[in-house]
């Protein structure tokens, strides 16, 4: 295989090795991890789950979609929570909003492996609803709080539900997630994280002034194999760096650009990297 | 834009709007179906009311792991409490009542109320004997285990002496439960002897009745205002058969009382 020649994109080149994806993978094992540390083998580093978590008995963590939905029902919670959920915000403030979909949520490993089977068995087609609907869903998700008093996404989240499942019991929850991957497999690719979860739409809207991003900075290399656009969950975020459609900026500023990497691995010609968001430099 | 796309992006949109209503509109539908708390299922200390709880709990289980005795869990989809809150059922493994309550300082929301300080001033549930058919105090045997175990002893149970009528000569030691003390710890309901215990702890709103407002008890009107409200009354005769006098008519209405 030369450098010159862009090998043809396989199963294994797309969905399984890759050191963006294996550092993904192994922060994802890695927190989950240490929720399980505790109740498994009796360290203590974190407890809780990533609804709340309480790290080594001091620092607050708090998932600020649930402190959303308990304020709009009507109940004020402890600082506590309030604070976990500020560290948490400011975080993704900074390192971009979806960078807990792609590094943390333990549903992106489901819908990965839906979507890379779906490329792998070349199944095309069915019906995706629009990416908006997930904004949609979380304005309805808040108004639902606020009519029937209680935090009403928690009874369905699949996010959340998951987690916990791993930790403290799963109970059917798995049929939950077994459905979550059929409909990304059969039914619209990339359907639940790209266009419905209401979790990813309000990490979304955090990151609309993320730092860090991935930038096309040796975009004149690109030699439109098509490669970073198949892999990428979110594909309509490449276009407007790559292809510099409307802008100067070779940084992907796209919200619902997730910091996964996906695209820096599979690309042959380097063109893409992690920087800043204020670091327009191109390289030929 | 083209008329084409815009007409697509339009109804796209609308597609899009109209699926997340819907399907917010059921969410919380099914939110307030599955919000009852079955009879069974007991929140953890300083738990604020049902629906309170639902608004407040954020499900990370923070409550669960500082609980000391394996007492709390949270639910798992599929099982009839609102999914990922904590509860106990008190057959399986009741409350110790820790006098430090670490699972309401556990609690980061306030779903469990700091206020609760003192763990008997807590009110889980309510403790009810249920079935005095199978009670073993009320079969006239002196069991009492419920009463014994009872960390609020004398106070939440009582045992009340009263007459047996079966056998005519025994006294009956009768459980009692006194919601004014009861913390619905469920130590009674675990420990009752019988293979379904014939005393069960439930939420306090399905246990407890409620008098109208209105309702006064007169006894205690009296005790509060030193003396009777309408003035002394009038002691009306007794009429008892073993007073009729000795060949006044026969059915003993005669009571001898004369004006």
């Amino acid at each position: 295989m030369s450098a010159a020649v862009s090998p043809a994109p396989t199963f294994f080149s797309h969905s399984l090795f890759g050191k963006w994806l294996l550092l993904r993978r192994a922060s994802q094992l890695a927190i989950l991890a240490l929720f399980l540390l505790g109740p498994w083998f009796g360290i203590w580093i974190v407890k809780g789950n990533l609804s709340s978590s309480l790290i080594l008995g001091m620092l607050p963590l708090t998932d600020p979609l649930l402190v959303l939905q308990s304020l709009a029902a009507g109940h004020v919670p402890y600082r506590d929570a309030l604070l976990g959920a500020a560290i948490v915000i400011l975080s993704y403030l900074l390192i971009g909003g979806r960078v807990f979909c792609s590094w943390v949520c333990p549903v992106n490993v489901v819908t990965d492996a839906a979507a890379a089977l779906r490329r792998k068995l070349g199944i095309k087609g069915g019906r995706a609803p629009a990416a908006s609907t997930r904004y949609w869903l979380l304005g309805g998700i808040l108004v639902a709080s606020a009519i029937t008093g209680g935090i009403v996404w928690e009874f369905v989240n699949p996010v959340s539900m998951l987690h916990r499942g791993l930790i403290f019991g799963m109970g059917l929850a798995w049929a939950l997630i077994l459905g979550i991957f059929l409909y990304d497999l059969l039914v619209a690719s990339r359907g639940w994280c790209g266009h419905l979860c209401p979790m990813g739409a309000m990490y979304s809207l955090l990151g609309r002034t993320a730092l860090l991003r991935v930038s096309a900075n040796k975009r004149a290399a690109c030699d439109d194999c098509m490669d970073c656009f198949v892999v990428c969950p979110e594909p309509q975020v490449i276009r407007p760096a790559l292809k510099g459609a409307g802008t100067d900026s070779p940084v992907i500023l796209d919200a619902n650009c997730t910091n996964c990497g996906r695209c820096i691995d599979v690309c042959n010609r380097d063109v893409f990297r992690f920087t800043q968001r204020f670091d327009r430099r191109t390289t030929p | 834009m083209s008329e084409k796309t815009r007409r697509e992006f339009l109804r796209q949109s609308a597609g899009a709007v109209g699926g997340a209503c819907l399907f917010s509109l059921g969410l919380g539908l099914y939110a307030r179906q599955v919000s009852a708390l079955p009879a069974t299922a007991l929140r953890p200390p300083g738990a604020l009311a049902e629906k309170d709880f639902l608004s407040a709990c954020v499900r990370c289980g923070l409550c669960v792991r500082d609980c000391p005795y394996d007492t709390l869990k949270l639910s798992t989809l599929g099982e009839t409490v609102a999914t990922g809150t904590p509860y106990f059922e008190a057959r399986k493994i009741p409350c110790e009542m820790c006098e430090d309550i670490p699972c309401v300082k556990a609690c980061p929301t306030g779903a469990l109320d700091r206020s609760l300080t003192e763990i008997n001033k807590s009110r889980m549930g309510l403790a009810a004997l249920v079935d005095q058919e199978t009670c073993l105090n009320f079969l006239g045997l002196r069991c009492d285990v419920c009463y014994r175990v009872c960390p609020v002893i004398d106070k939440a149970i009582t045992l009340e002496r009263v007459h047996n009528p079966r056998s005519d000569r025994h006294a009956m030691l009768l459980p009692t439960v006194h919601s004014d003390h009861c913390t619905g710890c469920g130590k009674c309901e675990k420990s009752c002897v019988l293979p379904e215990a014939a005393i069960k702890v439930f939420p306090v709103k399905m246990a407890k009745g409620k008098l109208p407002e209105h309702y006064r008890k007169g006894w205690e009107e009296k005790e509060k205002h030193g003396g009777s409200l309408i003035g002394d009354q009038i002691q009306m005769p007794t009429r008892r058969p073993e007073q009729t006098v000795p060949g006044s008519a026969p059915g003993g209405l005669d009571s001898g009382w004369k004006p």
